[in-house]
């Protein structure tokens, strides 16, 4: 089942810091749509995705309520990407995207194993399963980072950069097979990509130097969409946008 | 395909650094010879490599026992140091308020020369092999204990992030992110440690024993033996070396990632 999450009245100010990192914020992420913060380096959009995922270290000061639609916890219904793989470089591609079960019960069921080779053959993975990841390519290793996404099976999905260090090419090809393969879950996606954001967002919002959520207008066009004129017109007035806000 | 050109280069590798080995000896003998004929030593100052060659076949018997008593301290002594350090190591990651206490406990374990507990040690273990394996577990104890500290402090934030977010507790975090994470950074240690071991076990030797090649060259010098002194002191060096390589070769055997991202 699809849920929403409402963010209400967020603020995040880090032990030793001058100033909070944002404060009194809000932010709905519909059931089964993504989300895109859109914000240069450093304006607090990773904080706001690590609050979500519960990351931040009690020693910050922290505040604000996180609801799910179905009235549950948030907690343990999360999967998390990152800019960087993460996969452990001592494990194979299997027990990487076995990692959750591994980390839970200390094993992994041959039934989970099945289900990790079907996701590794639906991403195009099939015959890597014994690899090393520093065997692999890095559209490769985000490719099975995807493939461990999707073995959490969580209803919401937080990514944060997570096409950022490919290539223009690979960062196009996993952008159209994430959107296929996340389809029905909720996700909040962290890009300080313009295009990226353009291309793959149901709901996007710009995070101004106030720290304030900024709703932007999208083309009519369904994500993941083609690079055509009109994106491009988007993505200038984007731009543009940007450049006024954060000079 | 990868993986034969991989395994040949290894192989070119093991076979180069054979080589290379062998000539460094060769070289290192012959120096050793030039200078006994140059400059006229007699043998009860430097023997030349052939008498210690003599000797090293002649008295095999009395250089293999002693060779295994302090051998196995060396290995003991390894074993030892590398599990209080792990387990120190452990404490302190895993108690911080005890880790206020302990700090000051292992950096004294470094201060205090282990030299100069030697003979304390004598006192309290005996002249036998204990005092000689806790001489050898003490002196590794600290590069042991920090670089496994250090390894398991900077775990990439990025995998306990991920973990986090997967719900894994503690104890999950740290057997299965953790000490794995934190393996290249001890095997630096450990490669310290069986290179040092052999010297706290021979010091323990020299300061009160009834056996070992620490015991042998101290009886052998006594008596102006010096061709035996060097045969022990061969022995011991080669076993070192040894030591090493094998340390090493396992350390790589089991952390093949390792070596992966270092790009050898």
């Amino acid at each position: 089942m699809s849920i929403s999450v409402q963010l209400s009245a967020a603020s995040l100010q880090y032990a030793g810091a001058a100033q909070a990192t944002f404060a009194g914020l809000n932010l709905n992420l519909p059931a089964a749509k993504w989300t895109c913060l859109l914000g240069p380096s450093g304006c607090g959009k990773t904080s706001l995705l690590r609050l979500l995922a519960g990351l931040i270290d009690s020693s910050h000061q922290l505040s604000g309520q996180i609801s799910c639609s179905d009235g549950l916890s948030i907690d343990n219904r999360i999967s998390y990407m990152a800019q960087q793989d993460l996969l452990l470089p001592w494990l194979n591609v299997l027990d990487n995207v076995c990692l959750k079960a591994k980390l839970l019960t200390g094993k992994v069921s041959a039934g989970e194993q099945h289900k990790a080779r079907q996701l590794l053959a639906q991403l195009n993975l099939s015959g890597i399963e014994k690899s090393l990841p520093d065997q692999l390519s890095g559209g490769m290793r985000q490719r099975v980072a995807l493939a461990r996404t999707l073995m959490q099976d969580t209803p919401i999905v937080l990514m944060d950069e997570p096409f950022s260090a490919l290539d223009a090419v690979n960062r196009y090809k996993l952008q159209d097979l994430a959107a296929k393969v996340l389809q029905g879950r909720t996700v909040l996606l962290i890009t300080h990509d313009p295009q990226e954001a353009l291309r793959l967002s149901d709901q996007l919002y710009l995070f101004s130097a106030d720290q304030q959520l900024l709703p932007l207008p999208l083309p009519d066009s369904l994500p993941p969409r083609a690079v055509d004129a009109q994106l491009g017109q988007y993505q200038q007035s984007l731009l543009q946008k940007m450049q006024v806000l954060h000079g | 395909m990868a993986k034969i050109t991989l395994n040949t280069a290894t192989l070119g590798n093991s076979l180069s650094n054979l080589w290379r080995l062998t000539i460094t000896a060769l070289v290192i003998l012959l120096l050793w010879q030039a200078i006994v004929v140059c400059f006229e030593m007699p043998p009860f100052i430097l023997p030349p490599p052939l008498l210690v060659l003599e000797k090293l076949i002649g008295s095999y018997q009395l250089l293999l026992s002693h060779s295994l008593i302090t051998m196995s301290e060396i290995v003991l002594g390894l074993l030892l140091g590398l599990l209080m350090g792990l387990l120190f190591a452990l404490q302190m990651l895993l108690f911080k308020p005890l880790r206020r206490w302990l700090l000051p406990v292992l950096i004294a374990s470094q201060a205090i020369p282990v030299f100069a507990l030697a003979p304390i040690l004598m006192l309290w273990f005996g002249y036998g092999m204990t005092s000689k394996v806790i001489m050898a577990a003490l002196i590794i104890f600290f590069p042991v204990t920090t670089t496994c500290f250090d390894g398991l402090r900077y775990t990439p934030i990025g995998y306990l992030d991920l973990a986090h977010t997967m719900g894994a507790n503690k104890w999950r975090q740290l057997w299965h992110i953790r000490l794995p994470a934190a393996l290249p950074t001890l095997a630096s240690g450990i490669r310290v440690a069986a290179v040092v071991a052999p010297i706290g076990a021979v010091v323990g030797e020299w300061v009160g024993s009834s056996g070992g090649l620490g015991y042998l060259m101290l009886q052998a010098n006594a008596r102006m033996q010096i061709a035996d002194m060097f045969a022990a002191l061969f022995i011991l060096a080669l076993f070192s070396i040894a030591l090493y390589y094998f340390t090493d070769l396992l350390l790589k055997t089991l952390i093949p990632w390792h070596r992966e991202q270092a790009g050898h």
